[in-house]
């Protein structure tokens, strides 16, 4: 795509000596293009390259200058060797020339070079649409509202220079092409609204992505080591809200399941791919559901959380026979989905594949924690007694629960367990289900969210990345797999109170994961900013395929396809083309002169009870007044005529609307 | 071709509309609107950035993407207005030689209460000039056409044109005027002036010794004698109108003959008369001209130069 737009810039370079003498660019709209195209790469210039950075300001400084100074432009073959320079240096520095980032520095390449070559208003006009891709290209990286805001008012700024391209003459002061491109933007936004709201949308990608389109996104990954999810609590950004059908549950349900683990290198604990559960994997609910809808934000990962235990996957997703929700692809834009779950539950049995999965050991390393778990098994093998003694060895020994643990060595369950004792949720869960597993207990790592902070603004949970934890799962023959969170029994208050409550550090915490002390009413500013965010999500950004389906089912229509979608903005368009066409024919009609002085002439007369019927015709009417008022059959008769003269006949000369304008003044009825 | 179709097209568009003797306004009914080619290449762009939308699930890229469809909308509605409700005064223009250009003045009139921009007047395929027209003001702009044959020059339809506000569209009307203006034969020709006479004659048509100056007595009159040399009173007495004759030995005439050029063409002679006319005038001659059909008594001044550069212009073609 960026090289056919390259193709398409430079090609006109070609076609520039035939044809008509393209008219020039104005001083003024040169300045206000470059104005825009600093505008619209600011928002990049921390991520772009350096040189390409120091290009962009001399590129656009160095034709500014040419314009202050009219000195003449660089020869085009130096434009473009400069252009080609540009394009070899982002394909050294990305090792490639598609892709998000890539694609963004080759616009910037080229809109640095493009001013240099800049004379003709056709030049200008390639100029705005390079700085409509830049703006495109901003909102890939971010659609946050001040985001948002900021590129409208580029787009604004925009759509001025190209005003002010056609605009040379000396006529519109400075500010009347940024009112005029206000003026038309307000306008434009029912359209944008019925277009945004009823053209259907197609789920994407329709091609494969580079691989670098969503980089850069934090959050759980598919394996789990010794400082994976601790490095998650040093970040306080948003990973889902949740909004709950009916009461809030209470925080020790509040287990957001994430990729569940089960094979164990040493040091590693890594998901496994597993197909769809078949048949559905046996959730048997022992109590009420849950209901709860949740708004993910780009994790550029298929999975998707959902409380302990989801009932069924949302549409487009399946279920694993982990439980675990995955969808039909990565999650790269806000994304809504709604959720069944039941916090009590039992699940079926456990086939052959999944017990020697959940038993799985590496054949050696770690020989105390096994001497440990073989002295429990001896002592009673019945596998909650073999729970109740793993966590009370996390209890009652002094192990501590931090954020900054010290690093382990090559058997890093020993190390965890005999020496350091200090840890954060994945040593704990790794170092249980390491010790079931030797004790003869099914077990497995399940990752995800614990809790999450109530929203009292917007009535929702908001799970932020620093909610990462870890837990374990026993199976149990009695209920199946059962959640045992062994940083309980160490630091109770995570799962009570949060992750503030429980670390011993909590000055490494993000600064909105913290709680009390001076600055709580900027947190309670935050909550308030946070909820305008959530609604931002829910409505704007999360609108895609699924929701617009469900919103416009919701309005009762029952549920509709494509077809009837776009039936449905045809037919609100020509609506609302008709009400403005209406508008303006009525502001026409009355706007005429013509139309204006004869109801006024009728107005008079019917004031007098003579009142113009509506089947009458001009000269009817005329010919009826002067029956019954003789006096006034003369002026009346020429005033007739040359209405009809001038609304029906041939198009009416000035001159001659105002000498009926006149009649009328004088007319007296 | 393709230019003789387009001016088909525009014949046949234009064929219920006559050359109009009074201003036009510019209505609904005249008004046209496309997209132009940065029109076309902005669908393009916005077909590039819905894709870019649906690729990355981008939900303010679509949003960005309606708006500027929706303002591309705005903006039709905009050149169409921009145009809308103007008048269109044909304006007068001087006679000039074949080879120059006629200079024609058009008033553009907006009687509304928005001012217009960027407004273009266009003739044929020539640059357009554009000016602005403010509220219930005018503006004046000025064609330059080229006449190149002598005669009537007509510049005939002209096409008010914007393109104002984003460029994406034009708008335009086409307009026709009664409006005319002479072309004078191109003053060309290497030959001298030819020999100043004393009292001659057009090439013997007239009388010898005729001048202005002096009283030489009476002739009766014979069609084509000015009238400023009958002698009215005289001719109050008698039944034969006499004509003054003088004598004019100080100023000689100049007798400027179609007969006197032996070139077959009828337009080279044309412009060498052309060009002896302006000699002479320069040279502050008493001159006459006798072409086939017309003759104009010897004189001097501008009117005379008028004069005889009409009838040059009009040779052939039986008057206007």
């Amino acid at each position: 795509m960026i090289a056919t737009i390259g193709g398409w810039v430079g090609g006109r370079r070609r076609k520039k000596t035939a044809g008509p003498p393209a008219e020039l660019l104005s001083a003024s709209a040169l300045t206000w293009l470059l104005t825009t195209l600093l505008l619209a790469v600011a928002p990049r210039i921390g991520e772009l390259p350096v040189w390409l950075t120091l290009l962009f300001v001399v590129g656009v400084g160095w034709r500014g200058w040419i314009a202050f100074r009219n000195k003449s432009l660089p020869s085009r073959w130096l434009v473009l060797s400069l252009g080609l320079l540009a394009a070899a240096g982002v394909l050294i520095d990305y090792r490639t020339l598609l892709g998000r980032d890539a694609g963004m520095a080759l616009l910037a390449a080229m809109t640095a070079c493009k001013p240099l070559e800049t004379r003709s208003q056709r030049d200008g006009v390639v100029l705005v649409f390079l700085g409509y891709l830049l703006v495109m290209g901003n909102l890939l990286y971010s659609q946050d509202i001040p985001m948002v805001a900021y590129l409208l008012a580029v787009l604004l700024v925009m759509l001025a220079s190209q005003v002010m391209i056609y605009r040379q003459h000396a006529g519109l002061t400075a500010f009347a092409p940024l009112r005029l491109a206000v003026k038309m933007v307000v306008q434009a936004i029912p359209v944008m609204l019925i277009l945004f709201v009823l053209f259907p949308r197609i789920p994407g990608p329709l091609w494969s992505l580079p691989r670098d389109a969503y980089q850069g996104r934090t959050g759980l990954s598919d394996e789990m080591m010794p400082g994976t999810v601790s490095q998650l609590s040093k970040t306080d950004e948003v990973a889902f809200r949740v909004r709950f059908v009916g009461d809030m549950p209470r925080a020790n349900q509040l287990y957001w399941r994430g990729p569940v683990l089960w094979d164990f290198d040493g040091r590693r604990w890594a998901r496994i791919d597993e197909l769809p559960a078949r048949p559905p994997a046996g959730l048997i609910p022992e109590g009420a559901a849950l209901d709860y809808s949740v708004m993910l934000e780009p994790s550029n990962r298929r999975w998707l959380l959902a409380l302990d235990m989801p009932a069924s996957p949302p549409p487009r997703a399946i279920m694993t026979a982990s439980f675990q929700i995955l969808r039909d692809r990565p999650v790269n834009e806000v994304y809504r989905y709604e959720m069944r779950s039941y916090p009590q539950y039992r699940t079926g049995p456990l086939n052959e594949f999944q017990r020697s999965r959940a038993l799985r050991l590496p054949e050696s390393g770690n020989s105390r924690a096994r001497a440990l778990a073989a002295e429990w098994q001896a002592r009673d093998s019945h596998p909650e007694a073999l729970v109740n003694a793993a966590l009370a060895l996390f209890h009652d020994q002094d192990f501590r629960y931090t954020l900054t643990p010290p690093l382990l060595g090559g058997d890093s369950v020993d190390d965890f367990l005999f020496r350091t004792r200090q840890g954060f949720c994945e040593h704990y869960a790794s170092a249980f289900v390491f010790l079931m597993r030797a004790a003869g207990v099914p077990a497995r790592v399940v990752t995800g969210y614990l809790g999450g902070e109530p929203n009292q603004v917007g009535h929702y949970l908001i799970v932020r990345q620093a909610d990462a934890h870890a837990w374990a799962e026993v199976w149990l023959p009695e209920r199946g797999w059962v959640r045992i969170d062994p940083t309980a029994a160490v630091a109770p208050m995570r799962i009570q109170e949060g992750l503030y409550a429980a670390v011993t550090d909590p000055q490494t915490l993000p600064f909105l994961v913290r709680r009390g002390g001076d600055s709580e009413w900027l947190r309670q500013l935050a909550m308030a900013w946070d909820s305008f965010n959530n609604a931002w999500n829910e409505w704007v950004l999360a609108y895609g395929p699924d929701r617009q389906k469900e919103f416009l089912s919701g309005l009762g229509f029952g549920p509709v396809d494509w077809g009837e979608m776009t039936v449905a903005m045809t037919v609100t368009l020509a609506g609302l083309g008709l009400i403005v066409v209406g508008l303006r024919w009525r502001a026409g009609l009355v706007r005429q002169p013509v139309v204006r002085a004869w109801s006024r002439c009728c107005a008079r007369l019917a004031r007098r009870g003579l009142a113009r019927g509506p089947h009458e015709g001009p000269l009817a009417y005329a010919a009826r007044v002067a029956a019954s008022r003789p006096e006034l059959a003369e002026p009346l008769g020429e005033i007739a005529r040359r209405y009809a003269a001038l609304r029906y006949g041939p198009e009416a000369a000035p001159a001659e609307v105002r000498q009926l304008q006149r009649l009328v003044r004088q007319f007296r009825a | 071709m393709a230019r003789s179709l387009r001016q088909r097209f525009e014949d046949w568009v234009t064929r219920g509309q006559r050359p109009s003797h009074v201003p036009i306004p510019l209505t609904r009914r005249r008004i046209y609107i496309l997209p132009t080619r940065y029109g076309y290449a902005f669908a393009v762009l916005l077909f590039v950035l819905f894709l870019w939308s649906v690729n990355y699930s981008n939900s303010m890229g679509f949003a960005f993407t309606f708006l500027l469809a929706a303002v591309a909308l705005n903006s039709m509605w905009r050149t169409h207005d921009n145009l809308l409700g103007l008048v269109v005064h044909p304006g007068s223009a001087e006679a000039v030689f074949a080879g120059q250009e006629a200079r024609f003045g058009y008033r553009l009139e907006n009687p509304g209460s928005t001012p217009r921009y960027g407004v273009g007047v266009q003739w044929q395929d020539q640059p357009p000039q554009y000016v602005d027209v403010p509220a219930r003001g005018s503006a004046v702009v000025t064609l330059a056409i080229p006449a190149q044959r002598r005669g009537w020059l007509r510049p005939g339809r002209i096409r008010i044109l914007t393109r104002f506000p984003l460029g994406l569209l034009q708008s335009w009307s086409w307009v026709a005027f009664e409006q005319s203006v002479l072309v004078y034969p191109c003053p060309r020709g290497q030959r001298p002036l030819p020999a100043l006479q004393t009292g001659g004659s057009g090439g013997g048509v007239g009388e010898q010794n005729l001048g202005s100056e002096d009283y030489a007595g009476f002739r009766p009159y014979a069609p084509g004698d000015s009238p400023r040399r009958i002698a009215w009173k005289a001719a109050t007495h008698t039944e034969q109108w006499q004509v003054k004759r003088f004598t004019d030995q100080a100023r000689p005439e100049l007798w400027l003959d179609w007969r006197l050029l032996g070139i077959d063409n009828v337009e080279p002679r044309l412009e060498q008369l052309c060009q002896w006319v302006l000699k002479a005038e320069s040279d502050g001659l008493q001159y006459g001209l006798w072409v086939p059909g017309q003759r104009i008594e010897p004189a001097h001044g501008d009117s005379q130069r008028r004069r005889c550069l009409e009838a040059l212009a009009l040779f052939g073609e039986g008057g206007r």
